[in-house]
């Protein structure tokens, strides 16, 4: 009964979420005196996952899942779990694992908890504490079913190396059309841009930069750290940029390492979806936005000459700690 | 065609949220309840294929009686009916079987769920419906055209968007995208007083388990207070967060 945790590659490599989901299923599998294995699908290198504590990897090749299906993908779980014995199957939040999860969990007759953020308790309820009310409460949650499929959040629990002699054994599953009803026709995905599921810093301009126009003041922070780029609502709103940048209750959530508010006043809604990002700075004119009260760390003033000044030094520090 | 639209009732984005009962409870004193807003998206959505394609447009809600202010909200917005599952909505997988029966007696053909409610944030509901009824399912959906029996959706993915193709009957999991924020509907008069006389059926709900269980609640740990750091002085702030926060 070892935990089976899926492990997402994006052209067939393995990114954090992969290693993130790897790390907790390893935890469990500490916790419940068991092995974790792993499925990847038409990935490369899936020995590097033996890093994060992962024992076995079944490995699927199969041209019928070049591009995602939430039922393909979550009939090769099922068909991985039955295979194993596995009660827990473990996933990730990405956008993909929040299509299949549901799909999957119906499957397998199982209770689904999304938005995890710790090892469940060490008693026989396991219950999971996961984040509910877009990120303004916990709530701890026991899965009653036996089998159980746990979504892990983002950046929550962290990656851990545990290295283990893993060995990967190739894993034919039986895919017949009905998993494909709905078909990919096209996709469009920015290419060598951060988006903000990956990025490790977000950098979201509000209102309070006027109009479109300002927005290099924003991309050149951006580009400067490496960061994706956002903005509150109000500004998809109007068009300013791409709906697609929403972060809030309504819009992305943001669980990145830093994340830097300029010209955004701070609203309940806005606040919700950004509050799991570990630091939060904020630069505002106004030393009564409600933001600061959410901040670590806070600048009042201008933002046209905050902006470009910090952009600067920061380019230099960089510079400097190459 | 014929469209079923969850809509799930949620306390209003503005809510302080509290708990009760020694953490083991919402707490709602004082909380304004509204249509959860990624619902909100797909109604208007449904609207329109109402108003341009003739679709009929039915809403139905697992809850008990004080969720049906929300779906006379709905009717008065346009639909044309609303049915109400008289149940206690307590988890995904117990709302997915209810709305499972109701979705098969009804025979739709498209399905208008939300990406996930605001509320408990699950996010499981229509991918569950969808399997339960061996419909298709696009989740994150923020575009969607249908041609006789076949769907065009666009679907939100981490760093970009793809465009899916599937027949009918369809399961959405939509949000925001279906439809512009400033198209979103609000009941006129006239809307509110026909609401009245539409049909509002209550059924009994059927027999099913919950997967889960709500044990307690937690508020997160108070906020330590900003460190402000003066704008002539930005290289303190590359040094705080180089040194102390060590996120660059
Ligand atoms: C149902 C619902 C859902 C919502 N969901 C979301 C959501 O998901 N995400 C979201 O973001 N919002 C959401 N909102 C909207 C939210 O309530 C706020 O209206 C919005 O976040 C405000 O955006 P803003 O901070 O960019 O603009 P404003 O509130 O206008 O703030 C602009 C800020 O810029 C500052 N400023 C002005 N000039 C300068 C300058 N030169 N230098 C520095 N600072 C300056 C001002 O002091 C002000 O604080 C939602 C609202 C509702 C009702
Ligand atoms: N009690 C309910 N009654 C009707 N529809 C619901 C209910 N709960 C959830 N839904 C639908 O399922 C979507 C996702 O909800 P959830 O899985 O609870 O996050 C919502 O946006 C609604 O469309």
């Amino acid at each position: 009964m070892s935990v089976l945790v899926y492990t997402e590659n994006e052209n067939g490599k393995f990114k954090k979420p992969a290693f993130e989901t790897a790390s907790y299923a390893r935890g469990l599998a500490d916790m419940l005196g068991t092995t974790v294995t792993a499925v990847a699908v038409n990935a490369e290198g899936a020995e590097e996952l033996g890093k994060y504590g992962v024992d076995k990897v079944l490995t699927v090749n199969d041209e019928k899942l070049e591009k995602f299906s939430a039922k393909g993908y979550a009939e090769v779980l099922s068909q991985a779990a039955e295979k194993e014995g596995s009660t827990f199957i473990i996933v990730s939040s990405s956008a993909n694992a929040k299509y299949m999860a549901p799909v999957l969990a119906v499957k397998r007759s199982a209770g689904y908890a999304p938005n995890v953020v710790a090892l469940p308790e060490n008693d026989d309820t396991l219950t999971v504490k996961r984040t509910v009310f877009t990120n303004k409460a916990f709530n701890h949650t026991a899965i009653t079913t036996e089998n159980k499929v746990i979504g892990v959040s983002k950046n929550a629990y962290g990656i851990t190396e545990n290295e283990k002699d893993v060995q990967l054994e190739s894993f034919a599953v039986t895919l017949g059309d009905e998993q494909f009803g709905v078909e990919v026709t096209e996709v469009d995905k920015v290419t060598g841009k951060v988006t903000i599921a990956d990025a490790e810093i977000v950098v979201s301009g509000g209102r309070g930069l006027k109009g479109p126009e300002n927005w290099h003041l924003v991309e050149n922070l951006a580009e400067t750290l490496g960061a994706a780029t956002a903005c509150s609502k109000p500004v998809s709103d109007l068009g300013w940029r791409p709906h697609s940048e929403h972060v809030g209750q309504t819009g992305k959530p943001v669980a990145s390492n830093l994340y830097i508010a300029i010209g955004i006043s701070g609203a309940i809604q806005h606040l919700a979806g950004i509050n799991s990002s570990k630091v939060k700075v904020v630069i505002n004119n106004d030393p009564e936005a409600p933001f600061f009260k959410a901040a670590d760390y806070g600048v009042v003033g201008d933002a046209f000459e905050i902006v470009p000044e910090l952009t600067e030094k920061l380019k230099e520090f960089k510079a400097n700690n190459a | 065609m014929k469209i079923l639209v969850c809509i799930s009732h949620v306390p209003d984005t503005t809510s302080k949220i509290n708990f009760t009962d020694d953490n083991s409870k919402f707490d709602t004193n004082g909380v304004q309840f509204v249509i959860n807003p990624n619902d909100e998206f797909g109604l208007t959505r449904a609207m329109w294929f109402k108003e341009k394609q003739g679709a009929t447009v039915t809403v139905v809600n697992v809850g008990e009686a004080d969720t049906e202010p929300t779906l006379r909200k709905a009717l008065a917005i346009g639909a044309d009916e609303a049915i109400r599952v008289d149940a206690k909505p307590t988890d995904g997988m117990f709302v997915a079987r209810q709305l499972a029966r109701v979705a098969k007696e009804g025979s739709y053909d498209l399905i208008i769920a939300g990406r996930e409610s605001i509320d408990y944030n699950g996010g499981m509901v229509p991918g569950m419906l969808a399997t339960m009824i061996d419909a298709n399912f696009v989740n994150t959906c923020i575009s969607l055209e249908v041609e006789g029996d076949q769907a065009t959706a666009v679907r939100e993915i981490d760093g970009g968007k793809e465009t899916l193709k599937a027949s009918l009957p369809l399961v959405i999991g939509g949000q925001k995208g279906l439809v512009e924020e400033s198209d979103l509907k609000i009941p006129n008069m006239r809307g509110i007083m026909m609401a009245r006389k539409k049909q509002l059926t209550v059924m009994e709900p059927v027999e099913a388990e919950a997967a889960t269980e709500s044990k307690k609640f937690e508020k997160p740990a108070p906020k330590g207070e900003v460190t402000l750091v003066s704008p002539d002085n930005l290289d303190k702030l590359i040094d705080l967060l180089h040194n102390e926060a060590k996120v660059i």
